[in-house]
């Protein structure tokens, strides 16, 4: 028998506990891999080429004050850019007021938004029909998929911030590598049926034409409008993306201890159940130690099924975590803060470590004391 | 006949560290309950309270929010001050209050970026209809002038707002002349400023929204009515509590993620508690024999097992309340999405949610204890004496 195997043997010797343990630690280590998919969709993900080459424009104040389409052209003038494209958050509701309705909505210019939106992907006909249909609109892939949308379907969209309902009709279905919640809509629209905004739009999308330029395209922007009416601030995408995820609140220190919290739970069952199944077996040790097996070995013995105990529960709980991702994702209470967040290989790992590593930890007390204890004391015990 | 109390008691104090260290996770998950229920019951709290039952708000039509694009036109405000049912100040001038909105980024000074803040443009009439606020330091802003006051946990959270500094709103600076306290309403997450000198700034035509104060209850109803019905007007009362409660949804994201948070550390800590339940009864195998020999029936053995899982975690309720009372009251913010902007709120460990944690726990206790308990019940005597 090799020792390997007898860690395994012993390991699940007490099959009940061994499950509990495994249970107990596997949802625990779940939660931790959540969380940190969350922290690393959040604030480690570098998300696609094209979207590290865009910046967002918008005005200084904020994003509830509007900028002149006049704008547009300047802002294609500066040394670095290569496309721009309007964008107004219509921020309108589909049906009614449940979160399960809830969609962006933007109102755009359908003859350059997918030459911004280079990652967005929508056959050239259905393209084309949009852009002969002033009232037409294109629609997300999983969005269309959600709803049972087909093209020519109409969508009846009530205006929240614009006194104005929208009628539009389906003529296209763009798909994304990660799903976005969004349509776009010709922004004529806004602007025909309520004037007052006529010639204002929400903020530009502008494709710089490398990752490198983006800071300095940036610069550049604001420097152009920075003694104007209406100032601008411009952002990475992804900058833009994180300002969107701090109001939320302080995310991080929710996460971090959110974290703390589990691993230190996980460490407290681990070692709770260390403790209980070497105390079990004092008679146990005592005769193995008399076979030859030294002090060493028998450590080593406790603490390989410890680790591997928990390094279970956190696989375990990683592949839970990814059916539980899953349907975070695309749960309407979330809104669009986890669109397309999924689990890679890393975190898994990491959850598996998570767990070796609190094995590890925990089984070192009991385990240390078991393989001193001395040989007759040990035999003699009663338990 | 029960078994008594104190025997469980006893066994727990027996297996100190098996005790402690279950105890210890599931006070872990209780603090974790804690901390998501005082977020939300500090974020309803902050919606709920805010609002004065007697003042209506009027938005345009098809509007639910103040920010939206388009208003109140500035001519219907003379047709609202005459609606029957407005109250009126000691002057004798009706309490209507057209007010506008604005956006600002302001950074947070613990430097964690920047965020927007909304603010409120009004008369000294709209602060006399919300007599919930008070001044803490400096003065209210005078009429005409560019100043601005901000509430006392804007002052405490964003760099850059206190007595004597300027922000930039509009065309200009505005100096920040005053603090005040909105008593854990919305307000505490405003900044207010003189609506005329706004004007000034912007060629508005429309005010946001427009508050009216109704001399009762039922004149606040019939008013609001009074509003919707008007065709001249074209326009959305509402009472003021309830245009507020409905923005409790800016919770929603923090509901969502903190009851999975809840839940799974709960099912986690239910194993744990079983694992150690199970564990008491294995070990007390002989004991169990004995107390059946002495002739106490299986249900009181049953009931005797799962009580000293619920006080198990019972006492991890109690070190899980304790860690949490601490961060009472601590001061956090999250995003409004009706306004686009912060919504600023504290921590409140309400007795509903102290006692909700202990409920939380006690179920906890129970599904941990159950099957060990069970187990322990349905032992043959004879065999278990024989162990």
């Amino acid at each position: 028998m090799t020792l390997a195997r007898f860690v395994r043997k012993n390991a699940f010797r007490n099959k009940r506990r061994s499950i509990l343990t495994l249970l107990s630690i596997g949802f625990s280590l779940l939660l931790l891999t959540v969380m940190m998919t969350i922290w690393r969709a959040f604030y480690m993900s570098e998300g696609s080429a094209e979207s590290a080459q865009r910046l967002i424009v918008r005005h200084k104040v904020s994003l509830a004050q509007f900028l002149p389409i006049a704008y547009r052209e300047r802002i294609r003038s500066v040394p670095g850019v290569k496309n721009v494209v309007n964008e107004t958050w219509f921020g309108g509701q589909y049906k009614d007021d449940k979160p399960e309705n809830f969609f962006a909505q933007f109102g755009t210019d359908p003859n350059e938004i997918f030459d911004v939106l280079k990652d967005f992907h929508i056959p050239p006909d259905q393209l084309e029909a949009w852009k002969k249909d002033r009232a037409g609109c294109v629609v997300d892939a999983e969005l269309a998929k959600k709803h049972q949308w087909k093209i020519g379907d109409r969508l009846n969209i009530k205006g929240n911030i614009f006194p104005l309902n929208l009628e539009l009709t389906i003529r296209g279905i763009f798909s994304t590598a990660t799903p976005t919640e969004s349509i776009y809509f010709n922004n004529t629209y806004i602007d025909e049926g309520y004037p007052q905004v006529k010639g204002l739009v929400g903020f530009f999308g502008v494709l710089a034409d490398s990752p490198q330029s983006v800071p300095e395209v940036a610069k550049a922007i604001d420097a152009m409008f920075r003694n104007s009416d209406r100032p601008t601030k411009s952002e990475s995408e992804k900058a833009f993306n994180l300002d969107w995820i701090a109001m939320l609140g302080n995310v991080k220190g929710f996460i971090l201890s959110i974290c703390a919290a589990v691993v230190f739970a996980t460490l407290l069952v681990s070692a709770n159940t260390m403790a209980m199944s070497i105390r079990e077996r004092t008679r146990e040790v005592a005769l193995l130690k008399t076979l030859g097996f030294t002090r060493g070995t028998v450590l080593a013995l406790f603490m390989g099924e410890s680790v591997s105990l928990a390094a279970l529960g956190g696989l375990l709980g990683a592949i839970a975590a990814s059916g539980l991702v899953y349907v975070m994702a695309r749960s309407p209470q979330m809104g669009l803060f986890l669109t397309g967040v999924t689990i890679n290989a890393p975190t898994m790992l990491v959850a598996v470590l998570v767990g070796a590593t609190v094995g590890l930890v925990s089984s070192f007390v009991p385990a240390f004391n078991a393989s001193r204890r001395n040989i007759v004391e040990g035999l003699r015990h009663i338990g | 006949m029960a078994v008594p109390v104190r025997y469980n008691i006893r066994n727990l104090i027996l297996r100190k560290s098996a005790t402690v260290m279950t105890a210890l996770g599931i006070a872990l998950t209780v603090t974790t309950a804690i901390f998501i229920l005082a977020l939300l019951a500090g974020l309803n709290a902050a919606f709920r309270t805010s609002g004065d039952p007697l003042n209506v708000l009027v938005l345009r039509k098809g509007s639910n929010a103040e920010l939206a694009a388009g208003g109140v036109d500035r001519d219907a405000l003379p047709v609202m001050k005459d609606l029957p049912g407005v109250a009126h100040d000691a002057a004798g001038q009706p309490l209507v209050s057209g007010e506008d909105l604005l956006v600002v980024v302001l950074p947070r000074n613990d430097g964690t970026g920047e965020t927007n803040v909304t603010v409120r443009f009004l008369t000294s009439t709209g602060i006399a209809m919300r007599p919930e606020s008070k001044l803490v330091a400096g003065r209210w802003f005078a009429p005409g002038q560019r100043e601005i006051v901000v509430s006392q946990s804007i002052h405490n959270r964003f760099a850059q707002a206190n007595l004597g500094d300027s922000l930039w709103i509009g065309k200009g600076p505005w100096t920040i002349v005053g603090i005040f306290d909105a008593g854990g309403t919305a307000h505490d997450s405003e900044i207010w400023g003189d609506i005329n000198q706004l004007n000034a700034d912007f060629d508005r035509h429309f005010y946001n929204s427009v508050l009216l104060r109704a001399t009762d209850p039922v004149a606040a109803d019939a008013l609001k009515n009074r509003v919707n019905d008007d065709q001249r007007l074209k326009l959305n009362g509402m009472l003021e509590t309830d245009y507020w409660a409905k923005q409790t949804s800016s919770g929603n994201p923090i509901k969502f993620v903190g009851m999975i948070v809840a839940v799974i550390m709960a099912i986690g800590s239910c194993f744990a508690a079983m694992n150690t339940m199970y564990a008491a009864v294995a070990y007390r195998s002989r004991e169990i024999a004995t107390l059946r020999v002495i002739g106490f029936s299986r249900p009181s053995i049953l009931t005797s097992f799962v009580l000293e899982s619920v006080l198990l975690s019972l006492l991890g309720a109690v070190v899980g309340i304790l860690l949490m009372l601490p961060f009472n009251g601590m001061t956090t913010g999250t995003n409004n999405p009706v306004t686009f902007s912060e919504a600023v709120f504290s921590l409140r460990m309400t007795p509903s949610v102290v006692s909700w944690a202990v409920v939380f726990a006690v179920v906890m206790g129970l599904f941990g204890g159950i099957a060990p308990a069970w187990h322990a019940a349905q032992r043959q005597i004879l065999a278990s004496l024989r162990d």
